[in-house]
């Protein structure tokens, strides 16, 4: 059996071109996961992120591309919290790769290592497709980026032991910026506190929990579903009372629903990069939220 | 507060030094009392977290495995008689290939099971329950978690890897019924007893070659009383082998050819006469598959299309027994059948689709002492079929269906038939296969 098996992995590597073979092959399934660990990999990582900014990470299609990156991963790296459920645990068993599976070294659920938030009280159906484990978009909180970054750099370390110096020195050099960035910011956003807003998705959480913003209200009448009219005009009543003083919604969402309302109750709609790649001056985490706060101070001034 | 501070410093140096001491010890318990509350918050926070971080489940239930349920009803109208129902110019294959009863009805509800067993298995288990209340296993499989290289194994029944659509549950097809090629070339939809082993190739353009041992509990293996060979060895054999990948920034396709080899005992049915035949011999299918999905930047929450067609081509040869004439004799057949259907949805939450299907009922050879005036139900005919529908699902979880279909399966009248259908999940978020 053993042999069959060397022989058919022999041959297939002659027969066809195998993926450039880095020390490290992260399959990120959120691009900010890619970043963080291209930040902390340098050239000893090779990493493909599954989706991109412009796709809802809550709704992607298992595609075939797909199983077959995972196939070769030796570190995944996901939201959690059930953020992949519609997709993760099939490509995870039809992989058949033992590195990456849940329990195993390569399993990394980037939510598990920061406070969640909004973890709900009562869990039904009838109240949106909720997370039960609590809000799954824990990156829009820079802070949560560290702590994860500083169990991420030992995880890679332990995968890959010959580089676990440099993992632990890049991690350390990415920490002290991070955190000098974080000083930066938390300056800069101090004129958001307080600041009320309009979320499409209840996806800024953690953004709105860090700079003390409020959330006024979602465009989303439920979780997870899309918005309504019934809802929308809703909404404008509800800005007509207390109006909010942005709209925001992500590169994945249609502007629609979001402009609609901004037309209507005067307010105006931004879209943020939401993760890695949703803007141009959003190429890396830096980037991310220097634009993220910029395009928010840029609409409430 | 700054401002504060240094007009009392300053109100103090005005009025002399003991003034100013007492200015500095406020300052310092003001300073103090920030600190305090900061410290208060954070223990707070602390124990927010720690009671976020222990308000998991514990106890004896927090291993149940993942349940969840699919409930579908089905109000049909049908211009033909369904009891009368046949696919002319093929065999019966004896499997639910018909349109089901008129009016309204309570559709197969499944209930499904699966959870990881341990480190190296994972396990499934789907049952049907049908509407005359009796309970059936869909697929009941282990799963390996553990093997490297790419292998996993299945062993239990479970859907046969053979072309696109059987391995996919009726509640997630995006039509009401299965296309007229699975319907006469898999009796519907296969799912065997046995074991399958896959592989997946290490290269960025996915790649799998699979092969499944089986039982041969259904058709085309075994269909009527005779039921399954009595055998030690196995009596199915499939093998497949899939190609796929992404083309753009929105087309993800993939392809398949696999194929079916059965060696048929005694495998029965019934002539619209009345009359009971039997078939031994051989029998192989190859199927072509392929499908092709559309989402902008791969992002289907909005708008999304869908195209999948297949094409079925079998060649059975050996004895038939003719009930009628109580005379075996020789008989070879090559048959083939395609469909090929698209689904857009337009908008969120709404989708409509269109299907064709044809069958070819090809060549058909008897030998002395048969004749082919015994066997009416094999006499030359295609049929074909036209089917559009229009869904809506409001959330994930639930999806209501209006279908209309042109049904000429029978060569002698065409069958309108309308159904309106509702299918919903509860339960555990299941995920589906590409």
């Amino acid at each position: 059996m053993k042999t069959t098996v060397r022989f058919v992995v022999a041959l297939s590597s002659v027969v066809i071109a195998l993926p450039a073979s880095a020390a490290l092959n992260v399959f990120a399934c959120e691009p900010e996961w890619g970043a963080l660990a291209q930040e902390l990999g340098g050239d000893k990582v090779s990493i493909y992120s599954a989706t991109t900014a412009l796709q809802d990470p809550h709704r992607i299609e298992a595609r075939p591309s797909l199983i077959a990156r995972i196939r070769s991963a030796d570190l995944l790296i996901c939201s959690g919290s059930e953020l992949e459920i519609g997709w993760i645990p099939l490509l995870l068993t039809q992989s058949g790769n033992p590195r990456i599976q849940l329990g195993s070294p390569g399993y990394f659920e980037a939510s598990q290592y920061v406070v969640k938030l909004e973890i709900p009280k009562v869990i039904d159906r009838a109240l949106g497709d909720l997370h039960p484990g609590g809000n799954p978009h824990v990156h829009t909180d820079p802070r949560n980026i560290a702590k994860i970054a500083a169990v991420l750099m030992e995880r890679m370390a332990q995968l890959d032991p010959a580089n676990a110096d440099s993992y632990r020195s890049r991690g350390k050099s990415f920490l002290e910026r991070w955190q000098a960035a974080i000083a930066r910011w938390e300056q800069q956003a101090a004129p958001l506190k307080g600041v009320p807003m309009v979320v499409y998705h209840r996806d800024f959480s953690y953004f709105i929990n860090w700079t003390g913003m409020r959330e006024a209200g979602s465009l989303e009448p439920k979780p997870g579903i899309p918005p309504t009219p019934s809802h929308l005009a809703e909404l404008i009543d509800q800005m007509k009372r207390a109006p909010a003083k942005v709209i925001v919604y992500s590169p994945y969402s249609n502007p629609q629903a979001a402009e609609f309302l901004s037309s209507r109750a005067n307010i105006p709609a931004v879209m943020m990069p939401f993760t890695v790649g949703g803007t141009d001056r959003a190429k890396d985490l830096f980037g991310l939220f220097d634009d993220t706060i910029a395009r928010l101070l840029g609409a409430v001034k | 507060m700054h401002r504060k501070a240094t007009v009392t410093l300053a109100v103090a140096a005005a009025f002399g030094l003991p003034h100013a001491a007492t200015a500095q010890t406020q300052d310092e318990l003001r300073t103090l009392r920030e600190q305090v509350r900061q410290l208060d918050r954070r223990v707070t926070d602390a124990e927010q977290a720690a009671i976020q971080a222990s308000s998991r489940p514990t106890g004896e239930n927090a291993m149940n495995p993942a349940v969840s349920v699919i409930l579908n009803g089905i109000y049909s109208n049908l211009s033909q008689d369904p009891n009368a129902f046949r696919i002319n110019g093929f065999v019966p294959t004896l499997g639910e290939v018909g349109p089901g009863v008129r009016g309204l009805s309570l559709g197969e509800s499944e209930l499904a099971l699966a959870a990881n067993i341990d480190h190296n298995f994972r396990g499934t288990l789907i049952a049907s329950i049908s509407p005359e209340d009796s309970i059936g296993v869909e697929e009941g499989y282990i799963q390996s978690l553990s093997l490297s290289y790419g292998f996993t194994v299945k062993a239990g029944r479970f859907f046969s890897g053979v072309g696109y659509q059987n391995q996919i549950h009726a509640h997630a097809w995006d039509f009401t019924d299965a296309p007229l090629a699975n319907k006469v070339f898999l009796g519907s939809q296969l799912n065997e007893d046995g074991i399958q082993l896959k592989w997946v190739a290490p290269t960025d353009t996915y790649f799998d070659v699979g092969v499944e041992v089986g039982r041969g509990r259904q058709f085309p293996a075994a269909a009527g009383p005779a039921g399954p060979r009595n055998k030690n060895g196995v009596s199915s054999g499939t093998l497949f082998a899939h190609v796929g990948g992404d083309l753009g920034t929105g087309t993800a396709w993939q392809t398949g050819v696999s194929y079916l080899g059965t060696s048929p005992q005694d495998r029965s049915f019934e002539d619209p006469a009345g009359k009971t035949n039997s078939f031994t011999g051989q029998s192989r299918l190859w199927v072509l598959d392929g499908i092709l999905k559309w989402a902008p930047n791969y992002n289907p929450t909005y708008t999304n299309l869908k195209l999948q067609g297949e094409y079925f081509r079998r060649k059975e040869d050996g004895d038939l027994t003719s009930g009628a004439a109580a005379q075996t004799g020789g008989f070879a057949s090559a048959q083939s059948g395609w469909y090929l259907q698209s689904v857009y949805q337009f908008v969120p939450m709404w989708r409509v689709g269109y299907r064709y299907d044809r069958l070819n009922s090809g060549t058909a050879s008897f030998s002395a002492p048969l004749n082919a005036a015994d066997f009416p139900i094999l006499a030359a005919y295609n049929p074909t079929r036209h089917t559009v529908m229009a869904d809506w699902s409001p959330s994930e979880f639930s999806r209501v269906r209006l279908q209309f279909a042109s049904d000429k399966s029978r060569s002698d009248v065409t069958d309108k038939q309308v159904f309106l259908q509702y299918i919903v999940s509860l339960g555990a978020h299941g995920a589906h296969k590409f």
